[in-house]
């Protein structure tokens, strides 16, 4: 187990050694978001924006232009609210080469409270044309992503929650945009889920057992592009579908699944997530405890909805 | 060929830019103007004395590099890229139109030649600081070009890359100030006011070159219609490439300047002339065709 922070600002160390392009711009959260590792190993090649978001971004942009490939180092909510106008038009409709490392995405952000939790990242980055949006589960995803993105010509948007959260892969997992992973198959129940929500979800399918439902779990690290058929033939196996995020309810990949499903094959879709409130100040068990997206309290809402399904 | 005193060719070609611009507007039914003429000869003057371009080779990687961060002055700058040869004059009529390589803002994705899409306000200085700190890096010698508006420093992301960019000691960039002072609406003229434009000038009573200095660039004053004093700032700005610290020009000038009845109205931040006024505009700027 290892914080997807650290794999950040690791992986991002590693890949500099072979890519003398790689940068970081970090707008004074490096030592939150891990990119001080880097900025220990590459002095000259870690620039200090200051408490300035939006200029951050423009300044990637700029240096994109020369050839740098720029990581982008700053809390999530800052990139998706304060800076969304320069990430809106100087990178995605330019399709500049700039990448966003999203830190302290959704709900578990170590105590910060809703001013610091984005739960509204995915539905805004969906919603913009030249954007790819990634969601990685753990450690060694999130090192394939970051990788990836690095390699990809454009702009990518990759949202790392702040915490370790179960290992999923194992050492040979390899990345590829709009794949879906199938964690679990089942007959009854496939839960789709993105990031380290996957692995609670996991946990919730394999209690479910013992309650005789089987349930699967469909992991959709890339949020965008993803890859349609594969979401559609999975739900026509079972007999419900549920979405877990940790993410608004609206326009995340509940909406992304609904929509999918609701064009090409009609079905009851069950959005687990934030509803329509904001987040609070709490430690991670009580925040999955309250928002009900713990691997207990997802059993027991499944086991409900089962009951109910016709 | 002129000489490097001599600025009537320049000025000519400031007419025939203005000219290009309102009859575009005209033709495209939409369109900005007042922004564009008071740009006009800093343009003029960046694309056929002071910047290092190629036309037929925009990709050029040491050319100069300009960014017209109030990018609702496009026809400005498409204007000036045409008679220099970026693009046929020509193609100025597909200016707002659809499929057309002239989108009413720059876009960096279907004009070679720019450097950044712009439009809205106050994000081109960042992406200047970032070519510009990138060249440092890279050890490249062409210099970074940005104009801003005076109306779109008030944009807060502006102040955010004029505080960075002292920091990192970029005196291979360059912004202009082309401080026109009339924004789109802005504020009424209080009773016995008087200002260069007939609405209150954004910046009135501020002393822009004393902040711009403190926070460390190295500021000079020019009238932004007089050749004579814009092309010296501008190769000047230049020369001081390894110097460190940012330029910033203050060019005061005025919105819709070359022409009487455009100059200090706000109204024609963004207006159509009619054919009889651009019977006018033709006579003014000595214009002898016509033909748009």
């Amino acid at each position: 187990m290892k914080a997807l922070r650290d794999v950040f600002g690791d992986t991002l160390v590693s890949l500099a050694l072979t890519n003398p392009n790689v940068l970081v711009l970090d707008a004074d959260l490096a030592n939150s978001t891990k990119a001080d590792k880097f900025a220990k190993a590459y002095p000259e090649r870690f620039l200090q924006m200051g408490i300035a978001e939006q200029n951050c971004v423009g300044v990637a942009v700029g240096l994109a232009s020369l050839g740098f490939v720029p990581w982008l180092s700053s809390f999530t909510v800052f990139f998706t609210h304060r800076a969304i106008d320069p990430v809106r038009m100087l990178v995605a409709q330019t399709h500049a080469n700039v990448k966003i490392g999203a830190a302290y995405a959704g709900l578990l952000t170590g105590l910060t409270g809703k001013t610091h939790q984005d739960v509204q990242d995915l539905a805004i980055m969906r919603a913009m044309p030249d954007m790819t949006v990634l969601a990685p589960a753990d450690a060694i995803e999130g090192e394939a992503i970051i990788r990836w993105a690095t390699d990809y010509d454009g702009p990518v948007f990759v949202r790392l929650a702040r915490d370790a959260s179960r290992d999923i892969f194992e050492d040979q997992y390899r990345f590829v945009p709009g794949k879906t992973i199938s964690l679990r198959t089942g007959s009854d129940v496939l839960i789709i889920s993105t990031g380290p929500q996957s692995a609670r979800c996991l946990q919730a399918a394999e209690s479910l057992q013992n309650e005789g439902i089987s349930a699967g779990v469909l992991h959709v690290p890339s949020i965008k592009p993803v890859n349609k058929e594969e979401i559609v033939a999975a739900s026509e196996r079972v007999k419900l579908v549920v979405t877990v995020e940790e993410h608004s309810i609206y326009g995340g990949l509940g909406g992304l699944v609904a929509e999918i499903l609701s064009e090409a094959s009609p079905r009851r879709v069950i959005r687990f997530g934030i509803e329509d409130r904001w987040g609070e100040s709490a430690p991670n068990d009580y925040l999955l405890e309250t928002f009900q997206m713990s691997p207990p309290r997802l059993n027991e809402r499944i086991q409900k909805l089962f009951a109910k399904s016709p | 060929m002129s000489s490097r005193t001599d600025y009537q060719e320049l000025e000519g070609l400031a007419r025939k830019g203005r000219w290009l611009a309102i009859s575009t507007v005209a033709g495209s039914g939409a369109g900005h103007v007042g922004g564009p003429f008071s740009a006009m000869d800093i343009l003029v003057a960046l694309y056929f004395r002071v910047m290092k371009i190629r036309s037929d080779d925009p990709k050029w990687p040491e050319r100069d590099r300009f960014i017209l961060s109030k990018g609702h002055s496009s026809i400005g700058q498409y204007a000036v890229m045409a008679l220099r040869g970026f693009l046929p004059v020509e193609e100025l009529k597909t200016f707002d139109k659809g499929g057309s390589r002239l989108q009413g803002h720059p876009d960096v994705t279907r004009l070679p030649g720019l450097e950044t899409s712009t439009g809205s306000l106050g994000q081109g200085l960042s992406v200047g600081l970032g070519i510009a700190l990138g060249a440092r890096m890279r050890g490249q010698k062409f210099h970074t070009f940005v104009m801003i508006g005076d109306g779109e420093l008030q944009e807060g992301m502006i102040w955010e890359a004029l505080h960075i960019a002292p920091r990192y000691k970029l005196g291979n960039l360059t912004a202009i100030l082309d401080w026109n002072g009339l924004q789109q609406f802005g504020w009424v003229l209080a009773m016995n006011e008087t200002h260069r434009g007939d609405r209150r000038d954004p910046w009135s009573g501020t002393d822009l070159r004393g902040v711009f200095e403190k926070l460390g660039w190295h500021c000079t004053e020019i009238d932004g219609h007089d050749f004579s004093q814009i092309v010296p700032a501008l190769e000047s700005a230049k020369a001081s490439g390894d110097s460190e610290r940012p330029t910033l020009i203050i060019a005061h000038t005025i919105k819709g300047k070359g022409v009487q009845f455009t100059e200090g109205k706000h109204e024609w931040h963004s207006k159509v002339a009619t054919d009889e006024e651009l019977r006018t505009v033709a006579k003014e700027l000595g214009i002898q065709e016509m033909a748009v």
